[in-house]
């Protein structure tokens, strides 16, 4: 019988198979920033380990780092200890690491894929569940807890129990101004935030050839919001033709050899997915959330929900407190929803494309009296480009503030935080009770969908924006 | 790692469903370098209700966690994990855990314990009812008892052996070095390496 695309990377990476215990399985590449690690490294320190392969290892800074003044002292004690931490074990270890201030640095799930490091049949771990990003290029990836970390420093290896395998299939295409977002916001409130649990989820369909890379890693990225520990996409001529002359990408004979062997990382025809699930593109509009987690979610043009509505038990209340901690009532039309502020950044959608297209949209229009627009690059070679694209300038004018790289506002550990009671429309991944910061409200929505509800202060996709008049002379 | 074999405590009866890692501990509180101290940030949002479970003075000392389902969704932080252990916990009960968050507790030696939500409510009832009824986490018999309750749990038997022992897994992959320097040797030289370039 034919194979998953995931069941052959796994297979491809099996260092020892025995009854009755999990997988022995190699991880090509790990990625490290300074919240998962710390205790990782002090783990290896109290049993006399080194790293196994530091040539198979990167770390970066991007959780903590402020995106003001990054040339002055860190002002968080916290943080600074939580940086300085890296630092240190970076070089008692003898780990790369790229930190504040050079061009490397960046959200890691930004960092990998830019240097060409993320590549097709790769097995791909890092202490944070969006790990699942770097499926977009074909390879396996998942989020680990840090006592994985500490075992993937010592062994290069993690004990794993094969999941199981999910198809979701989009055919179609996706109509005018709906993005990669919108598709996988709507595929999580289909299949529910525990829906893809266990499962390995492989996108497939015509709609998902058609994307670019960048939009399939804001695909995959939001894999573990259904629950699913990865997801994937299989590498074609997109994926190839992203990573070549990246700098850590193969060169030569090497690259040839690559693409042979990454030529035959796809789903055999006759292979059955455990489970399997299909969308039809077509049928989707933009698509925001209403609650506090990403499956409460609906398109912009309907209404918040009653949790009367609910026939299980524990999602109507779940729909109650959503409601409450929201602010909202039931009924209330999702496009009158105020915001105070806009948040355009992390590692789903702190991309170029995505940095693109909220400037297509803001060039020329001003956000609205009152809301406040933080535009933060994914990495700091994103903000490179778009301040060499001249994006900076458009962000600025509009009346938008432009930062330097990280995390930022999408967990709020740095100053960028959302006060309480103050809602924002976010293109990060989560909007957990007080995930932006204590007591603020979030919603999550894509780039084009930010800059829309910037210039309009509620709710709104950029087909709302007809009315309003750009400025003369743009 | 502790080991893990039997444990009996009092119950918090934890009634919602998909309380994620943001909830279990809050993001400020990541930023510490090490495994202990967390126990105040355990639930801190909902502690600062005077009503919230956890605050009730006869739920002090309890063990046992048994919460809705879908525990532990979000973020990959075992940074829960320790606030759980940190703050006194033993084991947690659900009808459902997020995939990682499993992993991590069960890493170190906490227990998660899967049981169909028809249990998982009467075990709420039962506690709810009388906050000084005990719960049997009995991980030997793989079977969770309580005053008219008996259920057999599931747990796969490498990670029973593991807890029962307080095995850690890095000596155990060490155990088997020569297999993965036999895998690294046929690597191909074509898989990115992250040296400078
Ligand atoms: S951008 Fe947000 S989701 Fe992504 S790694 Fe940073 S905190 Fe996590």
């Amino acid at each position: 019988m034919g194979r998953t695309l995931a069941e052959k990377v796994w297979d491809d990476h099996v260092v020892r198979r025995a009854e009755g215990e999990p997988d022995l399985l190699f991880i090509d590449l790990h990625l490290l920033h300074e919240v998962t690690s710390p205790q990782a490294f002090d783990g290896l320190r109290q049993a006399g380990r080194k790293v196994r392969r530091t040539d198979l290892t990167i770390a970066t800074e991007d959780h903590n780092t402020p995106t003001l003044d990054i040339d002055k002292p860190i002002a968080d004690p916290v943080s600074r200890v939580q940086l300085e931490t890296l630092r240190k074990n970076a070089a008692e270890f003898g780990v790369r690491l790229h930190s504040l201030g050079d061009v490397e640095q960046g959200v890691v799930h930004v960092v990998g894929p830019q240097l060409g490091l993320t590549q097709p049949g790769t097995t791909v771990v890092c202490g944070d569940s969006h790990t699942s990003t770097h499926g977009a290029f074909g390879g396996l990836a998942f989020g680990i807890g840090t006592s994985q970390v500490e075992h993937v420093l010592a062994t290069q290896t993690l004990p794993m129990a094969r999941p199981k395998t999910m198809a979701i299939t989009v055919d179609g295409e996706l109509p005018e101004g709906v993005t990669a977002k919108d598709l996988i916001l709507a595929i999580i409130a289909k299949i529910g935030t525990g829906g893809g649990q266990g499962y390995i989820l492989e996108y497939r369909g015509s709609a998902i050839e058609k994307l670019s890379m960048e939009a399939r890693m804001t695909i995959c990225n939001m894999s573990i919001e259904a629950g699913a520990r990865a997801g994937m996409i299989a590498p074609d001529e997109t994926t190839f033709a992203y990573l070549e002359g990246r700098p850590h990408a193969p060169k030569g004979t090497e690259w040839d050899e690559a693409v042979a062997y990454w030529k035959t990382l796809k789903t055999d025809d006759d292979a059955v997915f455990d489970a399997e699930v299909f969308i039809k593109a077509d049928e989707l509009a933009p698509f925001v959330t209403w609650g506090t987690n990403p499956g409460q979610g609906a398109p912009l043009s309907a209404s918040v929900p009653d949790p009367a509505s609910y026939e299980d038990a524990s999602e109507r209340y779940a729909a109650e407190k959503a409601l409450e901690y929201m602010g909202l009532t039931a009924g209330q039309p999702l496009r009158e929803i105020k915001v105070d502020t806009v948040f355009v950044g992390s590692c789903t959608n702190g991309r170029m494309e995505d940095l693109r297209a909220v400037a297509e949209i803001l060039k020329g229009r001003k956000v609205a009296d009152g809301v406040r627009a933080l535009i933060v690059p994914g990495s700091a070679r994103v903000g490179l480009l778009a301040v060499e694209e001249g994006l900076d300038k458009v962000f600025k004018e509009a009346g938008a503030e432009w930062r330097y790289a990280g995390c930022s506002m999408c967990l709020g550990m740095n100053p960028d935080q959302l006060a309480p009671g103050e809602r924002s429309a976010s293109t990060s991944n989560r909007n957990f009770e007080g995930r932006q910061g204590k007591g603020g409200r979030t919603h999550l929505v894509s780039p084009q969908v930010a800059a829309a509800t910037a210039v309009l202060g509620h709710l709104a996709s950029p087909a709302d924006l007809s009315d309003v008049p750009v400025a003369a002379g743009v | 790692m502790e080991a893990f074999t039997t444990h009996t405590g009092r119950a918090v009866p934890l009634r919602r469903s998909n309380v994620d890692t943001d909830q279990i501990i809050p993001a400020h509180w990541l930023k510490k370098v090490t495994r202990d101290g967390f126990e105040d940030g355990l639930f801190e949002a909902w502690r600062k209700d005077s009503e919230f479970v956890l605050n009730q003075p006869e739920r002090k000392g309890a063990t046992v966690l048994v919460a809705g389902p879908d525990f532990g969704t979000g973020s990959s932080r075992e940074h829960a994990v320790w606030a759980l252990q940190n703050y006194g916990f033993k084991a947690v009960i659900s009808s459902r855990f997020a995939d990682i968050f499993r992993g991590n507790s069960l890493k170190n030696g906490l227990l998660t314990v899967v049981l169909d939500q028809k249990v998982v409510d009467a075990l709420q009832e039962l506690v709810e009812k009388d906050p000084q009824a005990e719960i049997t986490v009995d991980l030997q018999e793989r079977e969770v008892r309580a005053e008219g309750v008996t259920a057999s749990f599931e747990l796969d038997e490498n990670s029973r052996w593991r807890l029962l022992n307080g095995l850690d897994d890095i000596s155990i992959t060490l155990r088997n070095e020569s297999d993965i320097a036999a895998y690294e040797a046929k690597r191909p030289a074509f898989k990115p390496q992250t040296v400078q370039v």
